[in-house]
């Protein structure tokens, strides 16, 4: 996931973050509204969001209940039709989504915090730590992320959201390190850094309230993407069969889909939806992401 | 540059005894006795057969002797080449059909990611600072990228397959034809081949094109390029030299994506029911096969590790810096 779009410090690494104030702040606020990128992006987030949330409150039945007729294309009555067992694809679109969302935050956040944190002190203690972790971080990045899992997670007897997501948290964390770590190495030769370690502080809050505070931007950005990848790595886990047992998500629904051959038969309502869901879900993340960048960078607001 | 070269293979070597540890750890240090549960649950119906199988994964697990001495037997097996014996195909041994279905996986892995990495630099750096492009172009990379292989495998199996009826959906040849060196076969071979290819490299596309992109803005901010511009060198001229300069990590990114992009074949070869890694993935899940599943494992760490060190070679010979000193490429 690293060559996507805007990862944090590989456009522009050679530019350090400047520090950032009040003035930054409702600056930043001002190029925000007015960036498409970002309004576009966010909109679709929060509205796929928001169905995850609130559309299951809507059905009454379970989203992998036989409720309706079989194989019926979308109508007024179900939204999104039904799959060959009469089940109504619209309750398993999105109670998925909510477990999309629930893996992108768990999964990416857990990455989130490993990675920033062997970064932060690789970056800022250097020598023989920024080594160890250095090359920990690159034994960790050559290992394909879902060829470890599905061996790891095919041995677990018991599959849950909350396992598939620590597992993809802890495999998909080294290039956030990495650009944070390049980001860190530059901010700890500054001199306040500097002033800060003279009068005697801690590492740990050195680091955060020194150095993260003005990195602030990559960050975000980071989270986003690693929220994104933590998406599709699930659902490349839920197509393969090893999703959360007797769960629903996304990548389920496609599993089953092609088990069941909807594609033979023609039946595009199943396969369709949920997939355009993760398209459109990781998508407008990215697009939110450069808009993030548009803001954050001036260098790249000419345009 | 020996000690660049060096440092990286050590890399490699470490990342290698990691991925061999991490294999023997996995079945035993999981809850539960690997043996019993991969039998139980692989359903073998005659008990005499049963009880060989017993018998043997027993011997190969060694789990009476004392750990140091598993983990010595593992490495002395994996050094020989066995790599134990599959359950779904009982007697055969892993490597073996390992051995036949990777051929179908680089076919399809290696032209999708050279090419999709080709064309997607050129386009990505053709869209770079052009208002309309960057417009439209920007946004479909992104979707591009965002897509779950499996489902654009689907959508194009559906579309182009099973409504348009131009290429067959699944399996790597007819089975009607024999494997030969003959004409009817190879374009049977290819029209199979095609759609998961597609899939893949248009997934791929995407990322590099934007990769290329923002690499180019970067370098045509650098000061060379405003150099150039100030002593009047033609807009061509400027573009060439930043090309070769994006190019450089976008050679680190293709070492960086190979996992990512091995996956995505995995995924798209179940779509497709394709003959490589990916259905062998599947069957060997869906038969409880772990040996067979570890054995993929491993082989797709080395194709990576192998990958990973040609890309190091390529790029000690396009960026002369890591030739003189290791200044450049140090990672």
């Amino acid at each position: 996931m690293t060559n996507v779009p805007a990862t944090p410090g590989a456009a522009d690494s050679g530019a350090a973050p400047e520090p950032a104030g009040e003035r930054k702040v409702s600056e930043g606020l001002h190029f925000a509204r007015r960036n498409p990128k970002l309004l576009i992006g966010t909109g679709i987030v929060l509205a796929l969001l928001f169905t995850g949330l609130i559309g299951p409150l809507f059905i009454d039945q379970g989203p992998n209940v036989y409720v309706g007729p079989k194989s019926q294309p979308p109508s007024s009555e179900y939204w999104m039709g039904t799959t060959s067992f009469g089940q109504d694809i619209w309750a398993q679109f999105v109670y998925g989504l909510r477990s999309t969302f629930l893996v992108g935050a768990l999964g990416g956040g857990i990455a989130f915090v490993v990675g920033t944190a062997v970064g932060f002190v690789a970056g800022f203690k250097g020598g023989l730590v920024d080594e160890l972790l250095n090359m920990f971080t690159n034994v960790v990045l050559v290992l394909p992320t879902l060829v470890v899992l599905i061996v790891a997670v095919a041995y677990l007897d018991v599959r849950g959201v909350v396992v598939q997501a620590l597992f993809i948290g802890l495999t998909s964390w080294p290039w956030a390190a990495r650009a944070v770590r390049s980001q860190a190495l530059s901010l700890a030769t500054r001199d306040y850094v500097d002033l800060a370690r003279l009068s005697g502080r801690r590492t740990w809050r050195i680091i955060t309230t020194e150095i993260a505070p003005n990195m602030s931007s990559y960050l975000v950005m980071s989270f986003i993407l690693l929220f994104g990848g933590a998406i599709l790595i699930a659902a490349g886990l839920d197509f393969i069969g090893l999703g959360p047992a007797n769960g629903v998500s996304l990548g389920l629904m496609l599993e089953s889909a092609v088990a069941w051959s909807a594609l033979q038969l023609g039946m595009w309502w199943w396969f369709i939806p949920p997939g355009a869901g993760i398209t459109l879900l990781v998508g407008s993340m990215y697009i939110l992401n450069v808009g993030l960048d548009e803001v954050f960078n001036p260098k790249l607001r000419e345009l | 540059m020996w000690r660049y070269m060096g440092r990286k293979l050590g890399i490699y070597g470490i990342t290698f005894v990691v991925a061999v540890t991490i294999n023997w750890m996995i079945p035993r240090f999981m809850p539960g006795d690997p043996v019993s549960s991969m039998l139980n649950r692989a359903s073998v119906s005659d008990p005499e057969a049963l009880e060989r199988m017993n018998t043997y994964y027993n011997e190969v697990f060694g789990l009476d002797t004392p750990l140091y001495q598993q983990y010595l037997s593992f490495w002395s097996g994996l050094l020989r080449g066995d790599l134990g014996i599959s359950v779904w195909l009982y007697p055969e041994p892993v490597t073996d059909i390992i051995l036949r279905h990777i051929p179908f996986t680089l076919g399809l892995l290696l032209p999708a990611i050279i090419l999709s990495w080709i064309v997607g630099n050129r386009f990505g750096a053709f869209a770079a600072r052009s208002k309309i492009l960057d417009n439209t172009v920007l946004p479909l990379g992104y979707i591009l990228t965002a897509t779950p292989y499996m489902w654009l495998a689907l959508l194009l199996a559906w579309a182009l397959g099973v409504v348009g009826g131009f290429f067959p959906t699944a399996g790597g040849y007819s089975f009607a034809l024999t494997p030969s060196w003959s004409w009817p076969f190879i374009s049977n071979l290819l029209t199979h081949w095609f759609l998961p290819f597609l899939s893949m490299f248009l997934v791929a596309l995407g990322g590099w094109a934007i990769g290329m992109r923002n690499m180019i803005i970067y370098e045509l901010e650098a000061d060379y390029s405003n150099y150039l511009q100030a002593l009047g060198a033609p807009r061509r001229l400027i573009r060439r030299y930043a090309f070769r300069n994006a190019m450089l990590p976008q050679i680190t990114g293709l070492a960086v994506q190979l996992g990512t992009i091995i996956a995505g074949a995995l995924l798209t070869e179940i779509v497709f029911n394709y003959p490589g890694l990916g259905t062998l993935v599947l069957n060997s899940l869906n038969n409880n096969d772990f040996f067979l599943l570890q054995g993929i494992f491993l082989f797709v760490v080395v194709g990576v590790l192998i990958a990973n060190f040609i890309i190091d070679i390529i790029y000690v010979l396009v960026d002369p810096r890591t030739r003189v000193q290791m200044t450049g490429g140090a990672s």
